[in-house]
């Protein structure tokens, strides 16, 4: 660890709260619906859509307005990949996907997740980037933004069913917030040398003499909305580690910027919609906490090497570079592993597989946690304010009055349906994992043998349960088993979890708001973010450390003993 | 019959009787019947726990017959039955300390023989029948000398009764038709003159039934705050049954899964047994120790509304003032001696039997060293009238008079002098009520009467206000008296010259506002106001009205109980809170205990993570469901005692309890399953 190196982890950070505080201010303006310098396209688009924007939804019409607009742009991007050979923009004639990879993809880039179980340059066209891909990475972060704007909303108000209206959040959130900043932060991109094009691509002789052929496309925009949206799907297989996704120093830092500013800023945003900055504060600092103390986990188990290569003669000085980009160091590929895991992008700089095993076992167990330090855009919001339900539920007891999370009283009905949504991710992570561990057509996609590949699997199952995407690597994801059960597991982890999220939300709304007095549970010290962040780790973690101890941290002890899988 | 009573009714109220042998032996026996699958499947964890002791009982029997090792199985399998009897244990033992109770009011029960009216209104024509068979609506007679059959509403006549079986207090109480005083309780003793009772409880749901229901915890149902912490326990359950489960599947990828006994042991170190095994003795404790402060709640719910209550409604007569106006001070009129005003009040006041009259000749002797004179044989006494508005004494020393200020400068036939009408008023104007005192027609000046707030009542109010708790005295009075009660008592806020109809909109305002609000009354005109609070806690002594509305009642008429019952609503909240608290934390110290232990065939390196040292992988995982099972016996105490709760803010007392719970739950294993281990290797058993 050097200190140029924590200069620039805290002039990354810094960036990113100097913009979230104004951000957060601005996104509850949006939802409020007091932006509207674009106002004649948004009438126009409710005019088309036939909506009346003022007309509040309960959770069930609102839920159910969200899932069709899901279930529409799964179908349409199902079509897409499956006949993109057919359509134009198709310079390298791609052919359609296979009808479980092209399942993989939609409901990957439908449900936020991004998991690639394709490689872009050599099997998706120009028009199915776009129109497909692109186009969801919109939609899914429009959806996640406007589920949390609906949950934050229910805390604001007492004895209302509205929510607000589905349409216009979504209408909202995508024409003033994401449209605008993946446009700056696109051309950003192409100034720093991204590719943004139509050609073909382009062949180039090497100085030894062999063709080659470089994949290029209209990337820069759609690696915008990529981090931007939490997305994570990258236009290229190898993701923000192709030269031409992450061409510099500047334009990783932005990258990790733009994965990590709009989930920090939606906290600021709740609290402005619950009229308590101080709440929204709180929740921030538990993210960003937790994010801090990952990137210094990641960066001194890679800085500290691996004694086996030390061994072989290799400078410990150096750290472990191995996967990461030579070019940038230890540190940002610290800070950017702990954003894109912590923040459910799941764009990767670094290949997961190649770091020390605890520096491998840090995203896992961000993704496990519940994608909520600080979560995808909108999910992260939602998710944590899953747990600081469960928090207030269980400590709130202990100043002897019925729980209250902002004078909201924490009943069965809540409980019931927070543990329904709690228990999602242990039942499809460690089901799937334990399922396809004793599976020979599961475990033939394994590239190593012992804990190393027992990570593996337990790391696809995490990132796509966890609607995270990034992948831990050496998994060999296309085939129809791998294809369809993460599929469900994306599936189930984004929308088995929000729906009983938006039924709470639903029953909060319902509930008198009490006042607050002396003798209410104080939610927004130091002392209720320290319990927030135990909640998270005992109920969001401990049910995967057994699984944690086969995988990582046995190769972790199993490396110190000098041996190898 | 009386003295019987009172020994069993009065006498528990401590924690002296917390674990007496006799309970201990007999809720042992209760524990073993309670392990019954089909009572346990309403406590998820615990049944859990059962369920997969059956399975690793199975397990050890078959090794047994197999001849394989079977020793270690069979000790893990001993330990889990142990952890599903101690929660049944705890929760016997709760049940234990109610029954004791029960079974002396059941000795009350009566199955006296009824008169039964015929004619409500002629007392001569009445056939017996069996207290049993009393409906709602009968009209009975009882006589000095006869238990009164069943709940019921006085219509006729006045009688002393001995309620010593209900309320533990022997000393009669007057019952009468109409006013505030018109209820009788089944079981109680008429022991002077006669009353007619029209019955208004169906048989078997009379007032008594319903107590012995209720201390028994037979009828007890979950609350709804429990309902959701068992959900919560239920779904942590689940979850650690996924993480064991999988842990087949991962762990055979290695080659080496561990046995069903040991992932067993890992489950039921894991699920939250210890909550989950105390859950039910606490809420049984909770309702227990309200009844041991002679306060019966009609349901849990009750118990823990009172743990959130936000306002408290108090009466201010008896509750907040002693009841009684009672001297404050003497204002002597311009030119008059001090020890002249006292003298001339205390004689006026020798022969006045009122309370009020009797604070004042204390006064004087308290405060102006006046020795209480003889009243001399040839004084004449004369009486207040309601025509006079005064009284006082005739004696050779000549008339001496105290009253109203008007009717006395009247009768006098004096202007007040300035002074003494800034005196006046300025009683007046501090909620007091001003007497004039005059001496052979000379008005000598004022008695100042105040209602005395009790004392430490403003402290007791001061400490509800850091708990967040607002209080509100009702009154009569005019807003001038009001407030100037209300400012020395401390309260946040009065209503004054207060109908039913004011505390009736007065909570259902707070009501709107989201505040939970509780009241005490006893009149027939304050049951909608007990039925509209979240917490109405009606007086024995009041109106059967006021005792349906109401959803507790206090059986020493004790007002000033609602505080208390709100803080043992809050003390039940809080150890629920905080044993959970621990037993999740607990998990923490396990994981360590057992996690490196399981997996060492596969990796012997996870050694390292053995951070307490234990001796070896099975004195581990025994020392760790060893703990497991023994720390439920070990909280049963605080369990049923109840966590000790201060009215402080609930930012200090989250503090303190995490601190304790949150941190201790997390050290205290480690702790303990380390010494455990110790202790089976001193044995030699590893």
């Amino acid at each position: 660890m050097t200190l140029i190196g924590w200069a620039q982890i805290a002039l990354v950070v810094a960036a990113i709260l100097a913009v979230a505080i104004p951000l957060g201010r601005y996104i509850a303006a949006v939802a409020s619906g007091r932006v509207g310098w674009l106002r004649p396209v948004e009438t126009l688009m409710y005019r088309a859509g036939g909506i009346d924007p003022q007309q509040g939804q309960g959770w069930r019409l609102y839920a159910i307005s969200m899932l069709a607009v899901n279930a529409a742009g799964f179908l349409l991007l199902y079509l897409i990949l499956r006949l993109q050979g057919m359509l134009p923009l198709n310079p390298r004639g791609f052919e359609g996907l296979s009808p479980w990879l092209a399942f993989n993809t939609a409901v990957s880039f439908v449900s936020n997740t991004n998991w690639q179980a394709y490689s872009g340059e050599a099997a998706i066209s120009y028009f199915a980037q776009m129109a497909g891909l692109a186009v969801q990475n919109f939609l899914s972060a429009s959806t996640g933004i406007a589920l949390a704007l609906a949950v934050s909303r229910a805390f604001a108000r007492g004895g209302v069913s509205d929510l607000g209206n589905f349409w216009a959040d979504f209408t909202r959130v995508t024409l003033y917030v994401l449209l605008p900043m993946a446009t700056v932060v696109g051309l950003a991109f192409v100034a720093m040398g991204v590719p943004q094009t139509f050609a073909d691509y382009a062949s180039a002789t090497t100085l030894e003499g062999a063709a080659q052929t470089i994949p290029l496309g209209p990337a820069a925009f759609q690696i915008a909305i990529k981090h931007l949206g939490t997305n994570g799907g990258g236009f290229f297989g190898v993701n923000s580690l192709h030269p031409f996704e992450g061409p510099s120093a500047l334009a990783t830092a932005l990258q990790i910027w733009s994965q990590a500013v709009i989930p920090f800023a939606l906290c600021l945003t709740f609290g402005r919609i619950v009229g308590d900055l101080r709440q929204g504060r709180a929740l921030m600092l538990v993210m960003l906490g937790f994010v801090l103390v990952a990137t210094l986990a990641i960066y001194a188990a890679e800085a500290s090497g691996n004694p086996i290569m030390a061994a072989l003669g290799v400078d410990p000085a150096q750290g472990n570079l191995e996967g990461k980009d030579v070019r940038f160091g230890l540190a940002l590929a610290s800070l950017f592993t702990a954003t894109t895991t912590g923040a459910s992008c799941g764009a990767v700089n670094a290949m997961f597989s190649s770091f020390t095993p605890l520096g491998g076992l840090v995203p896992m167990f961000l993704i496990q946690l519940g994608e909520v330090l600080p979560g995808g855009v909108g999910s992260g919001l939602y998710g944590i304010l899953i747990f600081a339900l469960l928090a207030v539920f269980v400590a709130g007891l202990m100043v002897g009055r019925t729980p209250e999370y902002l004078g909201k009283k924490i009943q069965a009905r809540e409980i019931k349906l927070a543990m329904l949504a709690v228990l999602v991710l242990p039942a499809t992570i460690l089901g799937f994992t334990a399922v396809s561990l004793v599976l020979p057509q599961a475990v033939a996609s394994l590239a190593h043998a012992g804990p190393h590949g027992l990570s593996e699997m337990l790391y696809a199952y995490t990132s796509a349960s966890g609607n995270n995407g990034s992948a831990f690597g050496g998994l060999t994801a296309d085939t129809p088993w791998l294809n369809t059960t993460l599929g469900i597991a994306m599936l189930l982890g984004r929308f088995a979890y929000v729906v009983p999220v938006m039924a709470i939300a639903g029953s909060l709304a319902a509930k008198v708001k009490s006042p607050e007095g002396p003798g209410t549970l104080p939610t927004h010290g130091p002392l209720f973010a320290g319990l927030l962040a135990g909640v998270i780790l005992i109920l969001g973690g401990l049910q995967f450390l057994p699984s944690l101890a086969l995988g990582p941290l046995a190769e972790h002890f199993v490396m110190l003993a000098g041996q190898t899988f | 019959m009386d003295t019987n009573m009172q020994a069993a009714t009065v006498a528990p109220r401590g924690d002296a009787a917390l674990l007496d042998r006799a309970l201990l032996l007999r809720a042992a026996g209760d524990a073993l019947v309670k392990l019954n699958p089909a009572r346990l499947i309403r406590n998820p964890v615990i049944f859990v726990t059962e369920v997969v002791s059956i399975l690793v009982t199975i397990l050890s029997v078959a090794a047994l017959v197999r001849g394989e090792a079977w020793g270690f199985f069979a000790a893990i399998a001993a330990w889990l039955w142990f952890t599903v009897l101690f929660a049944t244990f705890a929760e016997a033992v709760a049940e234990g300390r109610g029954r004791a109770r029960a079974e002396s009011l059941r000795r009350a029960r009566t199955d006296a023989r009824a008169k039964l009216l015929l004619r409500a209104d002629d007392r001569s024509l009445w056939q017996p029948r069996s207290a049993t068979d009393l409906r709602s609506g009968d009209i009975v007679l009882v006589e000095s000398g006869d238990l009164v059959p069943s709940d019921g509403e006085v219509i006729e006549g006045i009688a002393s009764v001995n309620e010593a079986a209900v309320t533990g207090e022997s000393a009669p109480v007057i019952r009468e038709s109409g006013g505030d005083r018109s209820a009788v309780t089944g079981g109680t003793l008429v022991v002077s003159d006669w009353i007619v009772v029209r019955i208004t409880a169906a048989p078997g749901s009379t007032f008594m039934d319903r107590m012995i229901q209720l201390v028994e915890g037979a009828s007890r149902q979950k609350t709804p705050n429990e309902i959701a912490l068992d959900i919560l326990l239920a779904g942590m359950t689940i979850i650690f049954l996924i993480a064991v489960v999988s842990l087949v599947g991962l762990a055979s990828w290695n080659g080496n899964p561990p046995g069903v006994p040991v992932l067993a042991a890992l489950l039921i170190t894991l699920i939250p047994t210890t909550i989950g095994g105390l859950l039910s003795a606490i809420g049984i404790a909770g309702m227990d120790r309200l009844v041991r402060f002679n306060v019966m709640a009609t349901s849990g719910r009750a118990v823990e509304a009172a743990g959130d209550v936000d306002v408290l409604l108090l009466d201010k007569t008896g509750t907040i003032t002693l009841g009684n106006r009672q001297a404050a001070a003497f204002h002597p009129a311009p030119g008059v001696e001090a020890g002249r005003l006292a003298e001339a009040a205390l004689l006026s006041s020798l022969a006045d039997e009122t309370p009020e009259g009797r604070s004042i000749v204390a006064f004087a002797r308290d405060h102006h060293h006046l020795p209480i004179p003889v009243l001399p044989a040839d004084a004449k006494v004369v009486p207040f009238t309601a025509q006079t508005r005064m009284s006082g004494l005739d004696t050779a020393d000549g008339s001496y008079r105290k009253g109203a200020v008007e009717a006395l400068a009247a009768a006098i036939g004096a202007e007040l002098p300035a002074a003494v009408r800034q005196d006046v008023e300025r009683v007046g104007r501090s909620g007091g009520t001003p007497l004039a005192v005059s001496h052979q027609g000379r008005l000598l000046g004022v008695i100042e009467l105040k209602d005395i707030v009790k004392p430490g009542i403003r402290e007791r109010f001061a400490a509800l206000r850091r708990m967040g708790i607002r209080t509100v005295m009702v009154t009569g009075d005019n807003r001038l008296t009001a407030a100037a009660i209300a400012t020395e008592a401390g309260v946040d806020d009065f209503i004054a010259e207060a109908t039913p109809e004011d505390k009736l909109r007065y909570i259902r305002e707070a009501q709107a506002e989201g505040r939970l609000v509780a009241m005490a009354g006893d009149g027939t005109n304050d049951a909608p106001a007990l039925a509209q609070a979240d917490v109405g806690v009606a007086m024995q002594t009041g109106t059967q009205a006021a005792r349906e509305a109401g959803n507790m009642v206090d059986l020493d008429s004790d007002p000033t109980k609602l505080i208390e019952v709100v803080e043992i609503g809050k003390q039940l909240l809080i150890t629920r809170g905080a044993l959970t608290t621990f037993s999740i934390a607990n998990d923490v110290a396990k994981y360590f205990a057992i996690l490196p232990t399981i997996f060492v065939a596969s990796y012997p390196q996870l050694q390292a993570l053995n951070l307490m040292r234990l001796t070896s992988p099975e004195s581990a995982i025994l020392s760790a469901v060893i703990f497991n099972a023994l720390i439920i016996v070990a909280l049963v105490p605080l369990a049923l005692r109840g966590v000790r709760y201060t009215p402080v803010g609930a930012a200090a007392l989250l503090r303190r309890n995490l601190l304790i719970y949150g941190l201790g739950g997390i050290v205290a294993p480690f702790i303990g399953i380390k010494l455990i281990d110790v202790i089976l290797t001193l044995l030699g058993f590893f």
